[in-house]
């Protein structure tokens, strides 16, 4: 290392931490007040308690608001990565016409403002379609955010796969359909199941489009936001986003540690991360 | 030799394009058959139509007696190693060597016999237990082989399965692929880019350029009696000398040729056809020698100059300028002991013979 360079590294590293320090500080203030001993979130902390987690399982609103979230959460996911697991299959390996738009399509959902999408989906449910809202709607929300994600991990995995590798399976006597089975779905299961859980977790946590589509039954993130009226209860708000964050990087983890392990049982190099 | 698969009219377009312009051509049972050009010629078409993998826009294809227009390609007497050799990277070797048995009526353990068979033949006996994706470039060619032999095709297709090797081991693979083949005598029909490659291979060649079969011949025929200057060219180096020619009285034809002068061919010297007027004379490397100080000519004799050496330890490669032709003449000479090597710039004597000049009608 020439001194210059290392001095730059040194500036850098600042505008580093500091720019880490900004973007983190706030969720890890999260479970600095969660575990508080007082219902005023300010300094000086007045002390260690648990009593926010468990004043957790003693709120029925909540438990159904969880159940929702983990219902519409895993729907969700099973629908956008069936989907995306289709679009995938279609952009890669077949040719037809007006394939670059229908791709890019598909794709837009990734930069629509999440309102626009809210508004124009409760227009379209209610006042066209004049469906009642359920946990069904939102569902159908999430699936449409969701799907791009899963066509772009997928695509990945579509496309480190030697189409070879499915010709050899049929000349060696299998059908398309056990070609499938038997060669496609282990190769890219890594691909599958990283979809999956990014699906997951993006809808558990979106609240915009699940403010706008729900229906009785809120989902964990609107619930959180109605609960930000009564001051004493924002501890037990606190508690909960302790646990949201954790599931999160629990569930993200998971999905990376998946793409790598398909990218070793490809023997390919790795390239950079979707995350 | 009793044809086993026949080719009748195939065309095939992708689009706009028209990748085969009609191929015919019959292949026998038994037989290593090549298919030889340069990229984007059809040869990979023609073979993935045979194995089921593209459809010919028109035109037949039959194996063994069989119109194949309706036989998808998991129900097809061929099996194919692939150029990437598509080793399944999530089975071990044993499994992958045993896919296509999956569906055999075999039991447990005449399957696991013959798949030790098959790795045996291809030179991996006992390496069944290893995962695929950790083995070497020569050896995921081995179990390709061995998994599309297991099945016992009519015909085992190979598309470049040679081109990702390293040169040593290339000429290895070559003549092991030709031992098996003798050995199993199944058809085996190989695609290649390299004109050595097929003929040190193949009992028979089929040379493309465009989608079209340019010539059809035995390794030797091919070489020796090209149809065209463009398949001279192609298999091999072929020197090219403008001509003028005239049937003479007679069957002889006589050539007045730029740099060498006139001389006299016979008729079987124009595979091309003849037709009177401007083409050219092709001349192999290894038929023209250049006369060392003190040596008899046998031939005739041309005087020119060396123009460049190139020096490959076995061989010495001249490029000899002669007065009168328009581009200089590769001569190929054995280097033997206590024969020298001329400097460029000298002066060479360069002997040729009429019985070896193949003449192209323009």
């Amino acid at each position: 290392m020439s001194g210059w360079l290392s001095k730059r590294g040194g500036w850098l590293g600042v505008y580093a931490v500091v720019y880490l320090v900004f973007l983190y500080a706030p969720i890890f203030l999260l479970p600095t007040f969660a575990f508080n001993d007082s219902t005023v979130i300010a300094f000086p902390l007045q002390g260690f308690t648990t009593e926010w987690f468990s004043g957790l399982s003693g709120v029925p609103a909540l438990t159904g608001a969880v159940k929702t979230s983990l219902l519409i959460a895993v729907t969700s996911a099973l629908l956008a990565t069936t989907l995306g697991l289709c679009a995938a299959r279609a952009g890669v390996r077949y040719r037809f016409p007006g394939k670059g738009p229908i791709m890019g399509l598909i794709m837009v959902p990734l930069v629509l403002p999440e309102i626009i999408v809210g508004v124009s989906l409760l227009v379209v449910i209610v006042s066209i379609l004049g469906l009642p809202l359920s946990s069904w709607t939102v569902i159908l929300g999430h699936t449409l955010i969701c799907t791009p994600f899963a066509v772009a991990i997928l695509n990945a995995s579509y496309q480190s796969l030697d189409t070879s590798l499915e010709e050899a399976a049929i000349d060696l006597g299998e059908t398309p359909v056990s070609t499938f089975r038997l060669i496609t779905l282990p190769l890219i299961m890594p691909g599958i199941i990283a979809s999956l859980l990014i699906s997951f977790t993006i809808s558990l946590d979106e609240f915009i489009i699940a403010f706008f589509l729900t229906g009785a039954e809120p989902t964990l993130p609107v619930y959180i936001w109605s609960q930000l009226r009564f001051p004493q209860k924002l501890p037990i708000v606190m508690a909960l986003g302790t646990i949201l964050v954790a599931a999160s990087i629990v569930m993200l983890t998971l999905a990376e540690i998946m793409r790598r392990r398909g990218l070793k049982k490809a023997g390919k190099k790795d390239t950079g991360g979707f995350l | 030799m009793k044809p086993l698969i026949t080719l009748s009219g195939l065309h095939k377009s992708f689009g706009d394009v028209e990748v085969l312009k009609g191929i015919e051509a019959e292949i026998g049972e038994g037989e290593f058959f090549s298919l030889l050009g340069p990229s984007g010629c059809g040869k990979t078409t023609l073979l993935r139509i045979i194995a089921g993998f593209e459809t010919p826009t028109s035109g037949v294809l039959s194996i063994d007696g069989r119109d194949m227009s309706t036989v998808p390609a998991n129900k097809r007497p061929t099996n194919m190693v692939f150029q990437s050799y598509a080793v399944f990277p999530h089975l071990s070797v044993a499994q992958n060597v045993g896919f296509g048995l999956r569906r055999s009526e075999l039991s447990k353990v005449e399957k696991a016999k013959k798949i030790e068979e098959a790795l045996g033949m291809v030179g991996l006996a006992g390496l069944g237990g290893r995962a695929a994706h950790a083995l070497s470039g020569g050896q995921r060619q081995r179990v390709a082989l061995a998994r599309a032999l297991i099945l016992e095709p009519k015909v085992l297709l190979l598309d470049e399965p040679l081109s990702a090797l390293d040169k040593k081991l290339r000429e290895q693979m070559q003549s092991e692929l030709r031992r098996l083949q003798r050995q199993v005598g199944i058809t085996f029909i190989l695609v290649t880019h390299d004109q050595e490659e097929a003929l040190i291979m193949s009992d028979r060649i089929a040379v493309m350029f465009d989608g079209q079969i340019a010539q059809l011949a035995p390794p030797q025929e091919l070489y020796r009696r090209p149809v065209s200057r463009r398949v001279g060219d192609f298999i091999g180096v072929m020197n090219f000398l403008p001509a003028e020619a005239r049937l003479e009285e007679g069957r002889d034809i006589a050539v007045e040729i730029a740099g060498l002068g006139r001389t006299v061919l016979e008729q079987e010297q124009c595979p091309a056809g003849f037709v009177n007027g401007r083409g050219a004379v092709g001349v192999r490397p290894e038929s023209l020698s250049v006369l060392f100080d003190g040596e008899q000519a046998r031939g005739e004799v041309a005087e020119g100059e060396v123009a460049e050496v190139i020096y490959y330890g076995d061989m010495t490669y001249y490029e000899i300028a002669l007065p009168g032709a328009p581009e200089r003449l590769t001569v190929s000479m054995k280097n033997r002991a206590g024969r020298p090597v001329l400097e460029r710039g000298a002066a060479a004597r360069l002997e040729w013979d009429a019985s070896s000049l193949i003449y192209f009608p323009s």
